[in-house]
């Protein structure tokens, strides 16, 4: 009896000390320069969407906002992290929604479940374009159930529909957990990151990919920035 | 009498400018071992259509005689006339192919490219390929497979279970009208299916050249389809898509016996050919009455699905 209680005194220090030393990545993704121009969407040949949108949406492969923030941008552990094997078990939703995509980069987790829903009165096809997994191209017409998908491999994944020529995506698969997608003032978060080396990449559509390496010692919030270089147009 | 005559000299000289030539002509044959050629030997496959059974090493020299000059050696649609074709040739790197009995995004089966070998693809410059015996087919379709690690690492899908037809009633013509519409076959297809469709000029295929949709009432009876031209192959069609377009999968969203009724509606489509349906409807004048559901549904489609101008 008495080896038990010594075990599990042992093992509750064991998962005291790894929750204690939880270190936490955040920060900022910003941009220097210009960023091109987005232009306003066009929906007139789709009504139905058309009349979601008081005033006209722009297309979205750059979105900033105040301060010179980057939103859209995927910031993951590229490499250290523990847990890459850990498919988490919920679904990620990709939704389409006057005729966009909500939101506009995903991120998951390699197989993944990944629910894509069409909250439209009007048909979809979703046409994502991998390079090293496979490409299918599925229709969804208005009232259908949320098509259920995952992916296999690590890959960014341009998506989109061919009825709807304005709507472009992107999938962001990965393989560890650690991930955020940068979002209003361009900030992210990595918690609960054991001590340990990590390679943090930062990936936009157009800009590209920057990385930082850090070392996570204990109980610690580490401060890493992205800057990314506009480019001309 | 041992010394070399004058004209033997020039005799052995022009052979061995010949031997030369045709050594040099020999090795110009030959794919040249530069560019993007994987590591390793060169990979077997076979094929397996009914008993004949394909090998790749087999076709090596039909394939470059025949099928290079727009696949390309490396079977990357590189070929040297790919620049002047449209639309491009397959690239057989990725193993996405358009006519399959296979879901999308899953392989086709080795009876779906022998198939696509012999077919051709109609309004393509690839030409329809019966010169060929069984086997010299049947062993292009495993060189095809060469080219992609695809082939080790998946297995095709599962084919399509097509159902019996149903006969081609007025009915089942207007409810696949009706489906026609619902499904907004119209956006790229266009209302009468002549391709003109509001999104048709803005499509581009995966590799992001333009595409056009298929015109149904181009042609008459020699009118072809892509990946075949009986009823069954237009039902294949839209159900597993046609990968690498923007031609989507309906498998998901159609039930069978509907699928049915639009394929008779789809070769409605086509005015000027014969065909049992365009009987049907010329007995019926050429209008397809409204559609009557015996067991409706309560959800109504609403009212910016329809076409522009209605059917036709």
């Amino acid at each position: 009896m008495r080896q038990y209680k010594v075990l599990l005194a042992l093992y509750t220090l064991l998962v005291c000390s790894s929750l204690m030393f939880a270190g936490t990545v955040s920060g900022k993704v910003t941009y220097t320069g210009t960023p091109a121009h987005q232009k306003p969407i066009d929906m007139s040949k789709e009504p139905s969407c058309a009349k979601q949108h008081a005033t006209p949406v722009t297309t979205e492969t750059i979105v900033t906002g105040a301060n010179n923030s980057l939103e859209n941008v995927v910031v993951y552990v590229s490499s250290g992290a523990p847990d890459d094997g850990q498919v988490p078990a919920q679904a990620v939703t990709f939704e389409q929604k006057g005729c966009q995509y909500l939101p506009h980069v995903l991120a998951m987790h390699v197989n993944q479940e990944l629910k894509i829903v069409n909250s439209d009165q009007t048909s979809h096809n979703i046409h994502p374009l991998p390079k090293s997994n496979r490409e299918w191209n599925k229709s969804q017409p208005p009232g259908t159930p949320p098509i259920s998908e995952k992916y296999d491999k690590a890959e960014f994944i341009p998506v989109k529909c061919n009825v709807h020529p304005w709507m472009h995506g992107q999938f962001a698969v990965l393989n560890t957990n650690h991930f955020d997608v940068s979002k209003d003032g361009g900030a992210f978060k990595l918690p609960n990151l054991p001590p340990g080396k990590y390679t943090i990449t930062a990936w936009h559509e157009d800009y590209g990919t920057q990385t930082a390496d850090i070392t996570i010692t204990g109980n610690e919030t580490k401060d890493v920035n992205f800057t990314f270089k506009a480019k001309a147009y | 009498m041992n010394s070399l005559k004058p004209l033997d000299v020039l005799h052995g000289i022009l052979s061995l400018i010949l031997a030369t030539g045709f050594a040099t002509s020999a090795v110009a044959q030959d794919a040249p071992e530069v560019g993007p050629r994987p590591p390793g030997p060169p990979k077997v496959r076979e094929s397996h259509i009914g008993n004949i059974t394909g090998h790749s090493q087999a076709a090596k020299s039909d394939f470059r005689r025949y099928c290079a000059g727009c696949h390309g050696d490396l079977g990357d649609a590189n070929g040297e006339n790919a620049v002047w074709l449209d639309p491009k040739p397959r690239d057989f790197t990725i193993a996405a192919f358009k006519c399959r009995s296979t879901p999308t995004g899953t392989l086709p089966t080795d009876e779906d490219l022998y198939n696509s070998i012999a077919r051709g693809f109609a309004n393509s410059n690839m030409p329809i390929w019966n010169t060929f015996t069984k086997q010299q087919r049947a062993d292009l379709v495993a060189y095809i497979k060469t080219f992609s690690a695809r082939w080790e690492t998946e297995k095709p899908g599962d084919s399509l279970k097509i159902p019996a037809e149903p006969p081609v009633t007025l009915d089942s013509i207007a409810h696949g009208k009706v489906l026609f519409t619902k499904l907004e076959c119209w956006k790229c297809h266009g209302p009468q299916g002549k391709g003109d469709g509001p999104s048709a000029g803005t499509l581009t295929d995966s590799k992001d050249n333009p595409i056009r949709p298929y015109n149904f009432a181009a042609g008459k009876d020699d009118s072809r389809f892509k990946c075949g031209n009986t009823n069954q192959d237009i039902y294949k069609i839209f159900m597993t898509g046609v990968d690498g377009t923007p031609m989507p999968s309906f498998a998901d969203v159609i039930q069978p016996n509907d699928a049915w009724d639009l394929v008779h509606f789809l070769r409605t489509l086509q005015v000027n050919r014969h065909s049992k349906e365009n009987e049907i409807l010329s007995a019926a004048h050429g209008v397809i009455p409204p559609y009557v559901d015996k067991n409706p549904a309560p959800a109504a489609a609403p009212a910016d699905n329809k076409p522009p101008g209605g059917g036709q």
